[in-house]
């Protein structure tokens, strides 16, 4: 029995090792802000929790294999009419029903943690996925840019998600989880950088030829320098057109771009979709470019 | 030089674009036709045209409809095999391009859906059709007819989806095409209208199968036979026929909006005019789910039986195996939302749906529980099927505990659409599925073709295939824990991400050559494999492993009265303590009416081919031409009353003594 605990325990040990550091590629275990964070302790608890799960099973199917197996002078007992066991197959059932309520329990309160932007007036940026770049437009600062995300660090920020183009996913691995960019609809998610940093973002759903392009960079500056960044691109870039949008909309793949100012019907004010407090919009916005 | 009719160019340019003029594409056109011809010829050359008709095309004997499931189950986990290689050289190393991005988007999507629907589907369809009328002691299907069209749907489906890929252009936006990217302002070649369109058709095969074996398992067992009395694997089928029944409509319909979408103009899913895109995502995962539990439970009830028989034991807890395995089917149906937790249906039905999906684990484990437990008290004998269940356990339990790891909503929000979720339901679907399947195939292949196959070859493939399994897929869900998303055709340097992508690929290659061994197993196994003139090569529990192998046609000469479990084990443990045998005894063997061939089914597949294909390229009059057929021959074959021919007792008597069968 005490080597058994000592596998286990190095077992555990080094799934907490490998779930707690990883390699400096990881990006999903080493997150950089606490949306990433509160996930990666979730993950920690369900592996931790499942690890043990199974090694139970293979410790306990690889004694049967052994000592049960068909040679000649097995000394094991040989019962080939036993049909089960009650309080066994009942224990089957409620031992694997424990250790799920030990995931469960995590999950559902994350859930909802993670289901409130905990500032009252949160940073805004509005995201748009088209084929194959991300539109970045930040209401407040009155400013654009495509593939390459600026975002003030140390607060959270919220970001409307969408899509004028087929379906992808907003993913900065290492800040959080990801949210769907769907057309006709905008979905909620906030996330938040510890610090300043520089990271990187993807999309997750395949969305057609040059899906592998749809990398955005990210970057996270002190909020000054956030205000400073954006007075200056009000000064120094050029204004989006309508023509400039309808360009993005073509399939083409782009470098990083900037506009001071963006026309407001790119992105839509009122949509279907489920706000970040679970409540719903109920009216359609007809954008003006498809109809 | 008289010019050519203006329809040759037009035909050229809209049957052969320029993306099925890639090197690959021809070298596939080349095989193809090259097989052909060699098969063509072969038939002609051995007058072999009348014998492939009457005893194969034209048959409605469910053993037979099964093996050809088989065949058509193993050439499509070659193509799909093939496509899975070709995606993991492309992705050995960082900006390579063996093939470029517009054929890996094809080559994931054919990969993905010839490996659901073209060779997983029949392979569960070749097991229930030779397995469980034997097993429950029938001669036939509820509807043997029924059964042979649900057959040629299917292949012809097949052959439908995979001339995709030389004529008109793969479908290219993945197995699970999600619109707006399927609508033609985005998709403008033919490839999602093959897509679409072949699964539809070979959906109503599925459909019609589920039925039948849904009949023939609460109609049609010997006398005795209560459901509690029915081996595992009959039971796997008649959950996995139920989910079938209830899964598939929501799929035709997600299918058949999209198909108008682009056929008709509709906008049931498009980006503009009000489509709701997300609505297919929900249809089209109603059925998703349920999708994969159709694949698995099959799998479930051959380790049943194999763990049994190989542990020379009763299988432990048979009623909560039962259990377990129906809740596995009605949950089933209460857990799709978590293949989209990202999509921002409110934190109230993720957490709903992520707990649900915890709770399908309890049952699972159970069952695995169960297994392990059978071979306690057991003589575990290492065969080649035996080998399979037990590789199945680390994976499948690896793969099982992963998918509780997704099920933790918040998780999932950074392992979605991540190589992580690619690691898990590969696990599940090889470790699972696959290997369950092929532990099928293996144990059941003396009762198919009255031969085993090659026990040394057979662990030859077995370790390449399994032992290739774990250089492939753990490192994936390392790489999407390093942020690799799936569906990348290729990766820029500096992410760290090649290592473990090398190491995939070297794995890929290895199962690759498991395959080859597999393949080569069974061609040797054919020529120099010992006759099994017992019928019962493993000394098997069930009803099956009674009769001779290959079962006569009539299966059972009299069907027997089966009033316990593992009846055939019983019976052979009365035999050892000196009971008399119950042989078959002349004089209770009455006359035999056997299901008539008939060409309907396969020129009914013909037909479904020739509308689809004129759907295809939208040329709507050979797409009528088909549907007139279609209902040309439902209405001859409504006149065909003719239905059964008769076997005497007398032929029937002689049949029996031949295989050395008939009692004093």
């Amino acid at each position: 029995m005490r080597t058994w605990a000592k596998r286990v325990a190095l077992a555990l040990g080094l799934v907490a090792v490998m779930a707690g550091c990883g390699g400096p590629h990881a990006v999903v275990l080493n997150p950089a802000g606490p949306v990433g964070r509160i996930e990666l302790n979730l993950m920690d608890v369900a592996a931790v929790a499942m690890a043990a799960v199974i090694l139970f099973v293979l410790v306990l199917a690889t004694l049967a294999v052994v000592r049960f197996r068909d040679r000649k002078g097995n000394k094991a007992p040989y019962t080939p009419n036993v049909e089960g066991h009650k309080v066994l197959e009942v224990l089957w059932f409620i031992i694997p029903a424990l250790i799920l309520t030990i995931i469960g329990i995590p999950t559902v309160q994350d859930t909802y943690a993670l289901a409130k932007v905990p500032a009252k007036h949160p940073l805004v940026i509005d995201v748009t996925s088209l084929d194959w770049k991300w539109l970045f437009e930040y209401p407040g600062q009155k400013v654009a840019t495509v593939n390459q995300l600026v975002m003030p660090a140390g607060q959270p920020v919220l970001f409307k998600i969408t899509s004028d183009a087929p379906m992808n996913t907003f993913w900065i691995p290492q800040l959080g989880g990801m949210e769907y960019a769907m057309p006709g609809r905008v979905l909620p998610l906030w996330l938040e950088s510890y610090k300043p940093g520089a990271y990187w973002g993807h999309s997750g759903q395949f969305s057609g030829r040059e899906f592998e392009k749809m990398f955005f960079s990210v970057k996270a500056v002190t909020p000054t320098a956030f205000s400073a960044w954006a007075a200056n691109l009000r000064k120094t870039a050029p204004a989006m057109t309508v023509a400039d949008y309808h360009r993005l909309l073509q399939f083409t793949t782009v470098g990083h771009l900037s506009y001071s100012s963006y026309p407001a019907f790119t992105f839509p004010s009122v949509t279907h979709g489920f706000t970040l407090k679970g409540g719903m919009y109920l009216l359609m916005h007809n954008n003006p470019v498809h109809d | 030089m008289p010019a050519l009719p203006s329809f040759v160019p037009y035909l050229i340019h809209t049957l052969f674009p320029p993306w099925v003029r890639r090197p690959t594409e021809i070298g596939a056109e080349v095989m193809m036709v090259a097989g052909g011809a060699f098969i063509v010829y072969w038939l002609l050359k051995y007058k072999k045209l009348q014998w492939l008709w009457n005893e194969w095309l034209t048959t409605v004997d469910h053993k037979k409809i099964g093996i050809m499931y088989l065949v058509a189950a193993i050439i499509m986990l070659a193509r799909g095999g093939l496509d899975a290689l070709m995606l993991r050289t492309n992705l050995a190393l960082p900006t390579a391009h063996f093939i470029g991005a517009s054929e890996y988007n094809e080559v994931f999507t054919t990969h993905g859906t010839i490996m659901v629907f073209f060779m997983g589907m029949p392979l569960i369809f070749a097991l229930f059709n030779v397995v469980v009328p034997l097993q429950i002691g029938s001669r036939d299907v509820a509807f043997p007819r029924l059964n042979a069209i649900s057959f040629w749907l299917f292949a012809f489906a097949a052959a439908l989806f995979n001339l995709s890929f030389v004529v008109g252009g793969s479908p290219n936006a993945g197995w699970t095409a999600y619109p707006p990217l399927t609508e033609l302002a985005f998709n403008h070649t033919v490839g999602e209208n093959y897509y679409f369109i072949s699964l539809l058709m070979t959906g109503i095969g599925t459909t019609i199968t589920g039925i039948n074996f849904l009949v023939t398992i609460l109609r049609m067992r010997a006398p005795g036979m209560t459901l509690m009395k029915m081996p595992l694997f009959t039971w796997a089928t008649l959950n996995t026929s139920a989910l079938i029944l209830f899964a598939f409509p929501p799929f035709t319909i997600a299918l058949l909006e999209s198909l108008l979408d682009r056929l008709a103009a509709t906008s049931f899913f498009t980006l503009s005019h009000g489509g709701m895109p997300m609505m297919y995502v929900n249809l089209f995962w109603l059925f998703g789910h349920p999708e994969v539990y159709i694949l698995v439970l099959p799998a479930f009830g051959v380790f049943s039986e194999v763990v049994a028989t190989f542990s020379r034991k009763k299988l432990f807890g048979y009623p909560s195996m039962v259990l377990s395995m129906t809740a596995i089917m009605v949950l089933a149906y209460g857990t799709w939302v978590h293949h989209f937790f990202t999509m921002g249906a409110g934190p109230a039905v993720n957490v709903f749906f992520g707990l649900s999906t915890m709770l399908i684990a309890i049952p699972t484990g159970v069952k695995v529980f169960n297994w392990i437990l059978t071979m306690w008290g057991g003589r575990v004998q290492f065969t080649t099927p035996m080998l399979y269940f037990l590789a199945m356990i680390p994976t499948f339990v690896i793969g099982g505990a992963t998918g509780v790891m997704l099920g933790a909503v918040p998780a999932d929000y950074q392992f979605h659409n991540s190589y992580f979720v690619i690691a898990h339901f590969h696990e599940v679907l090889i470790g699972g599925t696959v290997f369950g399947l092929l532990a099928g195939v293996y144990y059941w292949w003396p009762k198919m073709f009255g031969y085993k196959l090659n026990d040394r070859q057979g662990k030859w493939a077995f370790w390449l295939f399994a032992g290739g399994f774990w250089p492939t897929f753990i490192p994936q869900y390392w790489l999407g824990l390093e942020g690799m998303t799936r569906r990348m055709y290729t990766y820029p340097l500096g992410m760290g991400w090649h290592t473990l992508n090398v190491i995939s690929t070297i794995g890929g290659f290895i199962m690759g050559a498991g395959f080859l061994v597999l393949a080569a197993n069974v061609l040797y196994s054919r020529r120099h494999q010992e006759k099994d003139l017992t019928g019962d090569a493993w000394d098997g529990r069930t009803l099956e492993w009674s009769i001779p192998s290959p079962a006569p046609e009539y299966n059972f000469a009299v069907i027997p009265t089966v009033d316990e479990r593992d009846w055939w084990w019983q019976e052979k443990e009365r035999r050892r303590q000196g009971e008399k045998p119950v042989v078959v005894k002349p004089e209770e063997i009455r006359p035999i009416a056997i299901p008539k061939n008939t060409p309907v089914p396969i020129l009914l597949g013909a037909a479904f081919f020739m509308g689809a294909f004129g759907l295809v390229f939208s040329w709507w009059d050979i797409a009528l031409a088909g549907l007139v057929a279609v209902f040309s021959i439902l209405i001859y074959s409504w006149f065909q009353y003719d239905h059964y021919r008769i076997l005497s007792a007398g032929e029937v008597r002689e049949s029996e003594e031949l295989l050395g069968r008939l009692g004093a």
